[in-house]
């Protein structure tokens, strides 16, 4: 950028992200070129990261309305009732390239968003779950990128007191170059309190509180986020932001207290693009004018320019609009709490964003522009004619007999267990976790009134690779399967939409399949979408990430008590499969393991009645029906079988039936199918309702499983545990 | 029976210690520039992050106006629980001997786990039934307790080892396994493990963490009697 006396050139917007075409248009809202601080704000509200402009009008195909919704899309979160007078605020983020560049801190400041999406809304956070994809831990870089992310996830988390109680890792090749760390964070509040970020009444104060604003993470929204990682990604760590969860902490505390007093007009968290976007995205929605003095920020260094003021992404800070009577009060609050408060601006009629310095007007825009006119692109999708993605490595243990293969399968990097990281995290702080990780199949939370939430995050990424189209609705059937285990129905849905560069067609292609069966999932499921993130442009040297849809759905149970396990519970009961079995080995992590390449297309199924077998699941399961249940995802039925062995403590004696290719029904995947336990006549009485096929009985030290003719396959209980508790236990020494 | 249970910035699980007094007894919260512990019976420095940990953990918490209250209400014979960082904070005020160090693997760790229950005799684990391991979740990344090997056989020799990890539980590297100590006199008492989050079935499915309270409570209601 030149100094803030020479005017910007067409060279500095094409620098900042900006087409030839967009500067035009900002010229020509502007009366002639922009100055410095224009362009600077221009260029990250035109961004892709704000201003959704290849996926918005996708976005708007799918279902935002449901009888639980109290606050959809366009919020800092969304929100469902969940009884009781309660609300749940949720919402899933990204924080993929800072943790590419620098793991620990963009991790840690990933939750740190997010948490501050959900108490801008009023909400107390109550809990944090993580969805992070890696390159192979065999790899030196993906270890430090997981070990830096899971620190820096458990560093925030922990010291902020609020738990992490669930999420999910993959890893994959794709993922090699560009890793993703997406948080959900979940709260709640008072029906009644729940704030939006509208400023409102011209003549209010605009109160900046919280951390003092620095030069970190200056273009992290424009340069960072939207745009391909390249060579040289050393170069942009200081466009990383650097996290502070002690001043968070303090932030927090103090927010809810001035919702509490009843003290602020409207609250928003500064996020991407800072000052700028939170205060022009306040006067946009409040259909107002704002004007800020940046010579009265609190700064941690003395010399920065206006333009920097205002597009710093410093950590930690809030903004909100109060009525002058209430400012004194609200900078009290603020004192007690030990946060910094100062009055930056002023609410102003009209639609105009001023930028001040000592008085002089240093830039000045029209609202409506910066924020609702850049420019939306349709995409040109393009299904690939060719293999998009090379096939995975073979791992050589993943020959032989069926029992060698299920030992690999479960010792293998995606199915092993996550103890080595969950163990990381807090999960209990605030007592209400009543499942935590590995407990269940969704962690449960329990409400004041008896109820419980349950939630989920969840995305197999080869299998959208595969079929964008079958293999997100694979992913919005899994949440719902992991929430019905556990006895609860969904209430609303969120997601990230982690993709390649939309601009080429194959990447459009699978953006427009997955919003497409996003939307077509949760409509049959009543889970209507109540907010969410898009991160494009996630593509390494070596091509663009899998398509990662990551779901996050939020349900309920009505009893806490009821809340189901996954393990098997007690020998003597019986064990059924419940649900439409079809496996198939396509995109499974068995043809991963064997170095198989993605298939072109997965098994189609019947969604409505995948539907109605997980609504019937979870009804049994929240009467008390069933004592265990666990739907059936990687590795297939032999996996989950084993799965519900290890958490139970408890062996099991079953028959399989091969139908046509024994390897086929032990691990092929399919959704919509369930492993239950429980005694006989009440998985009869599934049986009324769904497809059920009794396998056998729990019991025992080992888990035998004889498939209907040929050799019995007997593992001992301690050897499946040693495989699933070793795989990558071995990471972490 | 009122517990005054600490709260500086910082703190996490001082709600969660709140509720857990007041399923034996009063509880309420004291702010951290409050000096008036306003008549409680027995002072709980909760677990968290006080002030971020910043410096070393406890350390800038262990000088609060609380704090200098809490001090003298420990020299006049009060009953004093640190959990966690309130056990680190109890250390670094020098109302408890030794220090806790960073785990040996430097990483945060959160697990269940099993605790030998050393004494029986004390004002806070007198309701304890006799000869049952503890199951109560410990989650720190500064758990390692040291004591110079002097102090700690002097500290054996005073009965003041109260809760030893069970074999193979000491995750974080602990001298002697040592899970809880108490001072000299018997009226102060700091633990790594969170008996707070060990006092509802359905959290978990342990209760043992509520016998801390309640034998706090009976050491109380005991002395007044």
């Amino acid at each position: 950028m030149p100094d803030s006396a020479t005017l910007p050139t067409l060279q500095d917007a094409l620098a900042l992200g900006l087409t030839e075409h967009e500067y035009e248009l900002v010229c020509g809202h502007q009366g002639g070129p922009p100055n410095q601080v224009e362009l600077a704000m221009y260029s990250l509200l035109w961004s892709e990261h704000c201003a959704y402009k290849h996926s918005r009008k996708l976005l708007r195909t799918l279902p935002t309305e449901g009888e639980h919704v109290v606050m959809g899309p366009g919020e800092n979160a969304g929100a469902v009732d969940v009884g009781g007078g309660l609300v749940c605020a949720f919402k899933v983020e990204s924080h993929n390239h800072p943790s590419a560049v620098e793991p620990f801190q963009g991790a840690a400041t990933g939750v740190g968003g997010i948490l501050r999406d959900i108490f801008a809304v009023g909400a107390r956070p109550i809990a944090v779950l993580d969805s992070l994809r890696f390159g192979e831990p065999s790899g030196e870089r993906s270890r430090y990128l997981l070990d830096g992310a899971v620190a820096g996830i458990g560093h925030y988390g922990n010291s902020i007191g609020v738990p992490t109680v669930g999420g999910e890792v993959y890893f994959e090749g794709p993922y090699e170059q560009n890793c993703l760390v997406n948080a959900m964070a979940l709260g709640l509040a008072e029906r009644g309190r729940l704030v939006r970020s509208a400023a409102a009444g011209p003549g209010n104060v605009v109160v900046l509180f919280g951390a003092s604003t620095g030069r970190d993470g200056i273009g992290g929204a424009s340069v960072l986020a939207s745009a391909e990682l390249d060579a040289g990604g050393e170069d942009k760590r200081p466009t990383v932001q650097v996290g502070d969860p002690f001043e968070e902490k303090k932030l927090l505390e103090c927010s809810l207290e001035l919702l509490d007093r009843g003290v602020v007009v409207s609250l928003q968290d500064l996020g991407a693009a800072g000052l700028t976007s939170s205060a022009s995205e306040m006067a946009s929605k409040g259909e107002v004018g704002i004007d800020i003095d940046v010579g009265l920020v609190p700064l941690r260094e003395s010399d920065m320019e206006p333009y920097e003021i205002m597009v710093s992404e410093s950590q930690e800070r809030m903004l909100c609009v109060v009525e002058p009577g209430n400012v004194a009060e609200v900078l009290g609050v603020c004192e007690r709490w030990e946060v910094s408060g100062t009055a930056i601006g002023t609410v102003t009629e009209g639609d105009r964003m001023r930028i001040l310095r000592d008085g002089e007007v240093v830039g000045d825009m029209p609202v409506r522009a910066l924020v609702n006119e850049c420019p939306l692109y349709d995409l040109s999708p393009e299904r690939p004619s060719a293999p998009l993605y090379p096939p995975p490595a073979p791992a050589p243990a993943a020959a032989g007999e069926p029992g060698a293969v299920l030992l690999a399968l479960l010792a293998s990097p995606n199915i092993a267990s996550r103890r080595p990281l969950f163990e990381q995290y807090d999960a209990i702080v605030q007592s209400r976790t009543v499942r935590r990780p590995e407990e269940a199949d969704a962690a449960v939370l329990a409400l004041p009134d008896g109820a419980a939430l349950a939630v989920s995050i969840d995305c197999n990424g080869r299998r959208v690779a595969a079929d964008p189209y079958r293999g997100t609705l694979a992913a919005v059937l899994e949440c719902a399967a992991n929430l019905a285990c556990t006895g609860a129905l969904p209430l609303g849905t969120t997601n990230n939409l982690n993709f390649g560069n939309p601009e080429k067609p194959h990447i459009a292609w699978q953006l427009t399949e997955a919003v497409r069966a996003l939307g077509e999932g949760c409509r049959a499921l009543r889970a209507p979408i109540v907010g969410g993130n898009v991160s494009l442009y996630n593509e390494g040297r070596a091509g663009p990430i899998y398509p990662t849809p990551v779901i996050g759905m939020v349900g309920r149970l009505p009893d806490a008590r009821a809340a189901g396990r996954l393990g098997f519970a007690e020998a003597g009961h019986r064990i059924a499969l419940a649900g439409p079995f079809a496996p198939s080995l396509a995109a499974s992590e068995l043809a991963k393991l064997r170095g198989e390449p993605l298939p072109d297309g997965l098994p189609g199924f019947d969604l409505d009645a995948l539907v109605a077998v997980i609504g019937a699941v979870a009804t049994a399961v929240r009467e008390g029906a069933l004592a265990s249940a666990h739907d059936l995802a990687e590795g297939g039925l032999a996996v989950a079988l084993a799965e519900c062995c290890i958490a139970g403590g408890h062996g099991a004696r079953v028959v399989v039936d091969p139908g046509g290719v024994l390897e086929t029904a032990l691990f092929g995947e399919c959704s919509g199918c369930f492993v239950v336990s429980g005694e006989a006549a009440a998985l009869d009485e599934l049986g009324d309702s769904v497809p059920l096929t009794n396998l056998g009985s729990v019991g025992g030290e080992e888990l035998a499983i004889d498939p209907a003719g040929g050799d019995e396959i007997v593992l001992a209980l301690a050897d499946l545990q040693a495989a699933h508790g070793g795989g990558l236990a071995r990471f972490f020494p | 029976m009122k517990f005054g249970v600490l709260r500086f910035p910082g703190s996490c699980d001082e709600v969660d210690a709140l509720e857990a007094a007041r399923r034996v007894g009063d509880a309420e919260l004291i702010w951290h520039r409050d000096r008036d512990l306003r008549g409680v019976d027995a002072v709980v420095v909760p677990g968290g992050f006080s002030f971020g940990d910043y410096l070393r953990a406890g350390a800038i918490a262990s000088f609060s106006p609380a704090m200098e209250s809490v001090i003298e209400f420990a020299r006049d014979g009060g009953l004093v629980l640190g959990i966690c960082n309130g056990f680190q904070v109890l250390c670094e005020a020098q109302l408890l001997p030794g220090a806790l160090l960073p785990n040996t693997n430097l990483r945060f760790i959160f697990r269940q786990v099993h605790l030998e229950l050393v004494r029986r005799d004390t004002a806070f684990t007198c309701a304890a039934p006799p000869d049952t391991p503890l199951s109560i979740p410990a989650k720190h990344a500064w758990g390692r307790y040291h004591a110079g090997p002097g102090e700690l056989s002097t500290m054996e020799a005073n009965g003041q080892i109260v809760l030893r990890y069970a074999p193979g539980e000491n995750f974080n590297g602990s001298a002697g396994d040592v899970a809880g100590v108490r001072n000299e006199q018997g009226n102060v008492f700091g633990l790594m493990p969170h008996p707070e989050h060990a006092v509802e079935e359905l959290m978990g499915g342990s209760t043992d963490g509520l016998l801390i309270f309640e034998s706090m409570r009976m050491a109380v209601e005991g002395a007044r009697a």
